[in-house]
């Protein structure tokens, strides 16, 4: 599967990368984690409020750092 | 002293630590009155405070902002124009949470969904600009009419700097790639939990992220407050020197610092007898205009118009100074 990431690079984008990875390790998935920082690409997925989580095209969740046990549950 | 006077000065202003900070660098052998020692008590003082406030004011303010995600803000807009929207935006953008990574998709958001140019920028200014928690600071440090003084002009320069962008007929100054984008998304409804939870995580993270600017804010204030003589102080930027408005405004805005850190220089200089004109204007022009957001800007908007925001803003900052410098004996 694909993980993105959206976000200009700040702090929480990073931290969000972070707890993406973590999740697919626990469950045993095989994940490429993008991080997607141009505007033009966040804004396609009609995200507002940075970090965006992508799993698969999906938005799954705006603005917020999700924990990797969060994320774990929307694998 | 009636009732709230007194709660006022020890809940908000905390005199309370005051003392108590005082009577412990008494108790370590510093005299209060001394430079060193009153320096060291405005710091433990301030930081306490500061700290203290920051964790209540950002859970509670949080709380109220999770109803108000920018998809709901942005379906509340929809459709409307005219200073009654403008004047809406300005309100809302108190409300949304802002975050400054977060504008540029905010503002390609409202923009792709057909908000005009005016409505947009109304809430883009006053959202880092009239800040509840900041609000809030200031009444602490200050005095609520002051406060709320900030708050109203505050949405005056919102308000006007949009109308005014939108009088120039700038629609066509954005980034073509705004303009194509899909308005997708629906804000997801929360429990009260997930709302608790989401205040809680924004207390960690603000406090994670503005705690230098605190230190170093409150560091600096220290200084200014007993090292620095009044008469130099009054004599660069006395509420009597014309130009000790445009100073801070220049100063200002290239800084990028957070509301939070500037709110004790300010406390600093207040008492060193610089214009409340001054000092509010330096705090607008740091939080609202600087360096690494108006970079970040310039990838969605055209030249001209970035260059007419800032000025717009600057402009009115630049007003709101010199205007409460020549009324600011009513206040104080």
């Amino acid at each position: 599967m694909i993980i993105k990431i959206l976000g200009s690079g700040c702090k929480k984008c990073v931290a969000l990368g972070e707890n993406a990875k973590a999740a697919a390790a626990a469950a045993g998935r095989e994940a490429e984690i993008v991080k997607v920082t141009d505007f033009a690409e966040i804004a396609a997925y009609g995200v507002m409020s940075t970090p965006g989580l992508v799993i698969d095209e999906k938005v799954v969740s705006t603005g917020k750092v999700l924990s990797a046990a969060e994320i774990g549950k929307l694998l | 002293m009636s009732v709230f006077g007194w709660l006022n000065d020890q809940v908000l202003r905390m005199t309370w630590l005051n003392d108590l900070v005082g009577a412990g660098v008494a108790a370590i052998g510093l005299d209060p009155a001394s430079r060193l020692g009153g320096s060291v008590q405005f710091f433990v003082y301030d930081v306490i405070k500061i700290f203290i406030l920051l964790a209540v004011l950002i859970f509670v303010i949080s709380y109220v902002q999770s109803h108000f995600p920018p998809e709901r803000t942005r379906a509340m807009l929809g459709g409307r124009s005219g200073l009654g929207a403008n004047t809406l935006a300005a309100l809302l953008g108190t409300l949304t949470p802002f975050c400054s990574c977060s504008s540029i998709p905010l503002f390609i958001g409202f923009t792709a969904a057909g908000l005009p140019l005016a409505v947009t920028f109304s809430f883009l200014i006053s959202s880092p600009l009239v800040d509840l928690a900041s609000v809030i600071l200031l009444a602490s440090i200050f005095s609520w009419p002051i406060a709320l003084d900030y708050v109203v002009v505050g949405l005056v320069v919102a308000i006007l700097g949009g109308t005014i962008i939108g009088r120039l007929g700038m629609e066509g100054q954005v980034a073509e790639f705004v303009r194509t984008v899909p308005v997708s998304g629906e804000a997801a409804t929360m429990t009260r939990g997930e709302r608790l939870a989401y205040a809680r995580d924004q207390v960690v993270e603000i406090v994670h992220r503005v705690w230098p600017y605190v230190l170093i804010g409150v560091g600096i204030g220290a200084a200014i407050h007993n090292w620095v003589p009044a008469d130099v102080i009054s004599a660069l930027l006395g509420q009597d020197k014309w130009w000790s408005v445009p100073v801070a405004v220049l100063v200002g805005i290239p800084m990028y610092a957070d509301i939070f850190g500037t709110l004790p220089i300010a406390e600093a200089l207040v008492g060193k007898g610089v214009g409340l004109g001054t000092v509010l204007a330096f705090m607008m022009a740091v939080t609202a205009l600087s360096l690494p957001s108006l970079i970040m800007l310039k990838r969605v908007v055209k030249m001209p118009l970035l260059v007419t925001f800032t000025g717009v803003v600057t402009l009115g900052i630049l007003s709101i100074g010199l205007i409460f410098n020549a009324i600011s004996n009513w206040f104080i």
